[in-house]
């Protein structure tokens, strides 16, 4: 697959150079139009968890109708999908040694951490949009925003990533955020060393990374047909219960031109989402429960092991 | 085989949490110690958040401590009256204990503070275990029990009023000690999360001066209750008991706590305490190890209230 993918950018390249000029002047007048519908599909609506989950595939299906045909042979055209967990507060806290212990010393708190990140592209990010504009969008595991300042409440609401709201944080620079950020952490713990908040979310995605549970890969969205392309996308084993968001974006020689969106319920099924159902709804009887059981093991073991 | 833990939200190995479960019991058995400072840090070790091992630890471990309790109580070595009186203490105890893991949890140093309590309570429990039943040992290679009491012989703790007889134990003593004693043992299980029974045995043994053999089995009847209580209290606010994956651990641990049980039987009391002084000293050590060495991951990932996300 990966070899494929390489032989497609070499004749991309060669389109490209062959095409040359003719690009430039015809790009003017396509910046205008967008006529581009863009949909997709998800193959299914619900992932249950059962006793013998251990992770899932999920195929994202979509269509690109009204391309331009020229710039879709030239492969001028990019998607990334994306499947965004409900977004839950974090603290990620910092170890330090402290007369020879290490102890946790600085922390930050994120308001809205997605709990599991998957992504699919056409190609590697960099190439598909410019940075500045992938962290609008908050697209790919670097620029992920993670805090929730354009996130209006409700929960698993993926407010953050839609483009109006996008637009609208065009002009908060990273260098501005960054700058915030250092303010709160001055105001957290005076006069600490100089860790910005970068490092704390760095480390976050850092360790989901490490757990599967954020991943991207380039080359798993694919073109089936001219308006037809695939996305396969790596769920993880622990893969977080709620209202995940299935997301793709589409891209036009790097300008970013639509996006389209579809729920996905995750939840646990059968006896493991009656335990979990009991657990959270009757938390005191299923405590006794759990001490009665435990009680019956041990006085059933006695009389099955009866050695005296 | 892998299994789907609801509670946990892992799938894990059947056959290792059974085997786990039954290597915990043969201890719990053997030394009439709940085994909760044992399960706790190995279901972390094994990929399970700590809040759940925490409280899956204490459900587990009533069903080794009602088995063992069990065949002490035939055998007539339960002082039914001392656990008593111990577990009035420990509730409150238990009470002043979950409040302060709440708090703590909060602040982040949950973690640390836990270590420092295993680390100082257990290598110094466990030294002090070792260097006496040593001794022991070596005094009394030809002849004795392997006792510690010698009659006559009384400390400041026989001193207090509000005495009380415990027939079982052949004791007559206050109650004010007995009482603070559980007191100490319910506030160190709610924070740590654990029975208490590492801290019981050696306590009345050293301070009390019950004789070994009653002491397991008062112990183990301690125990049943203050884990039923941390089980409940963790069902009813955080949520974090997982009954299948208790389960797993229960099955392995009465089996493995009637082989300890019967094989208790058979050494003497200081050989007994000499073991166990090893085993609370060894994970003592490595607790402290983990504190001092550089960690892999600076960094941890919890929600607000402390919990691992």
């Amino acid at each position: 697959m990966v070899e494929r993918q390489r032989r497609r950018s070499f004749t991309l390249k060669g389109l490209a150079l062959a095409a040359g000029c003719l690009a430039l002047t015809a790009s003017t007048s396509f910046a205008q139009d967008g006529l581009e519908t863009f949909e997709i599909g998800l193959s299914t609506d619900t992932i249950s968890i059962s006793s013998d989950f251990t992770g899932a595939r999920l195929v994202v299906f979509g269509a690109l109708d009204n391309a331009d045909a020229k710039l879709l042979r030239q492969q001028r055209y990019d998607i990334v999908v994306v499947l965004v967990g409900p977004r839950s507060p974090a603290v990620v806290r910092e170890k330090e040694r402290t007369f020879g212990l290490w102890i946790n010393r600085g922390s930050e708190t994120f308001d809205a951490v997605p709990g599991s990140y998957a992504l699919a592209a056409t190609r590697p990010l960099a190439d598909v949009a410019r940075q500045e504009l992938r962290q609008r969008l908050s697209l790919g595991i670097a620029d992920l925003r993670l805090d929730g300042n354009a996130i209006a409440g409700a929960f698993g609401k993926p407010a953050p990533e839609t483009p109006e709201e996008a637009m609208g944080q065009v002009n908060v620079s990273l260098a501005e955020r960054r700058a915030k950020a250092a303010e709160d952490i001055g105001g957290k713990s005076a006069g600490r060393p100089a860790v910005t908040v970068d490092d704390y979310a760095e480390a976050l995605k850092r360790i989901r990374q490490a757990k599967g549970l954020y991943n991207q890969s380039v080359g798993a969205v694919q073109f089936v047909s001219p308006t037809l392309f695939r996305a396969d996308l790596h769920l993880p084993a622990d893969l977080p219960t709620g209202t995940h968001m299935a997301r793709a974006y589409l891209f036009r020689s790097g300008v970013f031109i639509r996006e389209s969106s579809e729920p996905l319920y995750v939840r646990k099924s059968g006896f493991e989402s009656y335990i979990d159902d009991m657990a959270t709804r009757h938390g005191v009887l299923y405590g006794i429960a759990a001490v009665l059981l435990a009680i019956f093991t041990g006085w059933f073991g006695r009389l099955v092991f009866k050695r005296d | 085989m892998n299994l789907y833990l609801p509670i946990a939200e892992i799938s894990l190995n059947v056959f290792v949490l059974v085997g786990m479960g039954a290597a915990v019991g043969f201890i719990s058995g053997l030394f009439g110690v709940g085994g909760g400072f044992l399960i706790t840090p190995l279901l972390i070790f094994y990929n399970i958040p700590p809040a759940v091992a925490v409280a899956t630890g204490a459900n587990q471990v009533i069903a080794a401590s009602f088995s063992g309790a069990l065949a002490h109580y035939r055998r007539g070595t339960v002082d039914l009256r001392l656990g008593t009186v111990l577990l009035i203490g420990g509730l409150f105890g238990s009470l002043a204990g979950v409040l302060l893991f709440t708090m703590l949890r909060r602040l982040g140093q949950l973690d640390l503070v836990v270590s420092l309590l295993y680390v100082v309570f257990l290598g110094g429990i466990g030294g002090l275990m070792l260097v006496e039943s040593v001794q022991s040992i070596l005094r009394s290679r030809s002849q004795g029990t392997g006792e510690i009491r010698r009659p006559g012989q009384h400390s400041w703790v026989h001193g207090l009023p509000l005495k009380m007889r415990f027939h079982r134990s052949k004791l007559y003593v206050s109650i004010i000690p007995v009482l603070l004693l559980g007191f100490v043992i319910g506030l160190l299980a709610g924070i740590m999360g654990v029975g208490g029974g590492f801290i019981a045995v050696p306590a009345m043994i050293y301070l009390l001066r019950v004789p070994t053999s009653v002491v397991i089995g008062t112990s183990l009847f301690q125990i049943i209750f203050t884990a039923a209580a941390t089980t409940i209290l963790q069902a009813a606010t955080n949520r974090t008991v997982d009954v299948v994956l208790a389960f797993l651990l229960m099955l392995g641990g009465v089996i493995g706590a009637q082989f300890g049980t019967q094989a208790g039987r058979r050494l003497r009391g200081d050989q007994l305490r000499a073991l166990l002084a090893i085993l609370v000293l060894a994970v003592g050590l490595r607790l402290g190890y983990e504190l001092v060495v550089t960690p892999v991951e600076r960094f941890t990932i919890t929600l607000p209230t402390g919990e691992i996300g």
